[in-house]
């Protein structure tokens, strides 16, 4: 279990330019568990708290309440921030906000260089995270130069070379083009797949969720699904109406069965939607 | 307009300039820049515009490029050149209403002045179109760093130069991208008297403050996510080491601060 959240409650004040102060309540008893190794995505809409949630995780925001365990470390403890840190990643919205040097490489090693690493095993760990992140051409080159995608691959290689246990994707996706998107996605599933990293994705792209092994849904604060893609898809009235998409395949075999036409409405991809349809009589 | 302004910006080639210690070249533009103020006579300036020639050519960076940087200063060139030639005292009057003043010897200052300035900005845009931010600001923290024991932030100054040229592009495109926006809704950037002019900058600056600091903000979370906690502590990949090159490049250096002097 590297990350154990129980009862998490986060407050803030809301002070409106009209003059009315009220706390608002992002995080509202929320719990969850994540395995190790495993490929989470969170869902919900704007001002759900999915985001809040996620910067509780590597301590860029403390709970009002409740118990927060990452990777055996009991966040209310500020001492081990650090070390947290260093074994949790985050990657942020916007790639032009979280890059800090004006070549490549050197970004890259702004992390491990923070952890007071060795020369040697700094120049070590940037090429291998360049190479994992197909990036390695562009060493020497000036991010302003790469596209959204691109930047935003070399923001998760400055990460991977801090070899953190979990990646946390705070809404990485979201300023990207479908290409740059793919790209992110592609990574995240190798680092996932074939090096074991926990991966957090926060999202509100459906077809992105299709690929994790568990979705958790937030809505105000709170879990309100949990389960497999199939399963929760499976629940497209609730989905829409907190104003949240389904996949489009599932939205199909949810409209032909409200028609009368019964297939199974546990499809989340095209080629499961045509099996379906072919097993009609 | 403002894609012209090469100061600050890298021109990554590899050159024996490009190769040279960020300290030596450092060391060498504050040498270069006390030769300009050393040297008064007419062939002196010769000497440096040569020397200058000659370093472009081992830096490889095309001298269009370099000259482009000139375009940003040419309303502050203007500027002296007037004050000089208008209000400057001299002993052989070419002419002469109210309180202004035109004279051989000032026209010589102005034109000196000029000179100046223009090989000021030529030298030291050398300097960062040479050495990558990042190296640029790890040798000025080195060469601080003595200072530090006295309480000056070498690390942070380091730090903050480097974050500050990595969003100079990033600022200047999105103060484009408002122009544009503004534009397109009527704004006029290009008539009317300077005071005008400067009025319409206003609505340009709003937006960019707001979204500086909202980009500051986020790149300090960005920053501390990745374990940034000040200099304390810190390695770097590319520790910085003098070579033969440094040494003989130190030598050209005390070579040609002696014949400024010297002439």
């Amino acid at each position: 279990m590297i990350i154990t959240a129980k009862n998490l409650v986060y407050e803030y004040i809301n002070e409106e330019e009209s003059g009315i102060i009220d706390k608002v309540r992002a995080l509202d008893e929320f719990s969850i568990e994540v395995n190790e190794g495993e490929f989470l995505i969170v869902l919900g809409h704007n001002g759900s708290g999915k985001s809040t949630f996620a910067k509780h995780l590597n301590g860029i925001l403390r709970a009002t309440d409740g118990t927060l365990f990452v990777d055996g470390f009991d966040m209310k403890d500020e001492d081990i921030i650090w070390q947290v840190r260093s074994n949790v990643g985050m990657v942020f919205q916007n790639p032009d906000n979280q890059i800090v040097a004006t070549i490549v490489e050197e970004d890259v090693a702004f992390g491990p260089e923070n952890l007071g690493i060795p020369s040697q095993e700094i120049r070590e760990r940037v090429n291998n995270a360049l190479k994992l992140v197909e990036m390695e051409d562009y060493k020497r080159h000036s991010p302003n130069q790469l596209s959204g995608g691109q930047k935003q691959r070399i923001a998760i290689a400055g990460i991977i070379a801090m070899q953190p246990k979990c990646i946390v994707f705070d809404e990485s996706t979201a300023m990207l083009d479908p290409m740059g998107r793919r790209q992110v996605m592609h990574t995240m599933n190798k680092l996932n797949k074939e090096h074991g990293i926990t991966i957090i994705h926060i999202t509100h792209h459906m077809e992105e969720a299709i690929m994790a092994d568990r979705i958790v849904v937030i809505e105000q604060g709170k879990m309100i699904l949990e389960g497999s893609p199939k399963n929760v898809f499976k629940n497209v009235e609730q989905l829409k109406n907190i104003g949240l998409d389904v996949p489009d395949a599932t939205y199909l075999a949810y409209l032909l069965n409200k028609e009368g036409i019964k297939i199974n409405t546990g499809v989340i991809n095209t080629e499961e939607v045509i099996k379906e349809l072919c097993q009609l009589k | 307009m403002i894609r012209d302004i090469t100061i600050g910006q890298y021109y990554p080639i590899d050159s024996i300039l490009h190769r040279l210690d960020p300290r030596t070249k450092i060391i060498a533009v504050f040498a270069y820049i006390t030769s300009l103020f050393l040297i008064n006579a007419l062939y002196g300036y010769a000497c440096v515009i040569l020397a200058l020639g000659i370093i472009i050519q081992l830096s490889k960076v095309p001298i269009q490029f370099i000259l482009k940087g000139l375009k940003s200063i040419v309303f502050i060139l203007i500027f002296t050149v007037s004050i000089n030639i208008l209000f400057s005292t001299g002993e052989t009057v070419l002419w002469k209403f109210w309180i202004f003043n035109i004279t051989v010897e000032g026209i010589i200052l102005a034109f000196e002045m000029a000179l100046r300035l223009i090989l000021l900005i030529v030298g030291s845009s050398l300097l960062t179109l040479t050495t990558s931010p990042i190296q640029l600001t790890d040798g000025i923290e080195i060469l601080l760093n003595p200072l530090a024991k006295i309480g000056v932030p070498a690390h942070e100054i380091a730090m903050m130069m480097s974050i500050a040229l990595r969003f100079i592009p990033i600022l200047l495109e999105e103060t484009d991208k408002i122009m544009k926006a503004q534009t397109a809704r009527g704004a006029d950037f290009e008539t009317g008297s300077i005071i005008q002019r400067a009025k319409a900058m206003v609505p340009i600056m709003v937006p960019l403050f707001v979204s500086a600091f909202r980009r500051a903000d986020e790149l300090a979370m960005a920053m501390e996510a990745r374990c940034y906690r000040g200099g304390a502590g810190r390695t770097r990949m590319n520790s910085l080491k003098y070579q033969t090159r440094d040494k003989i490049a130190f030598v050209v250096i005390i070579l040609f601060i002696a014949f400024c002097i010297w002439i």
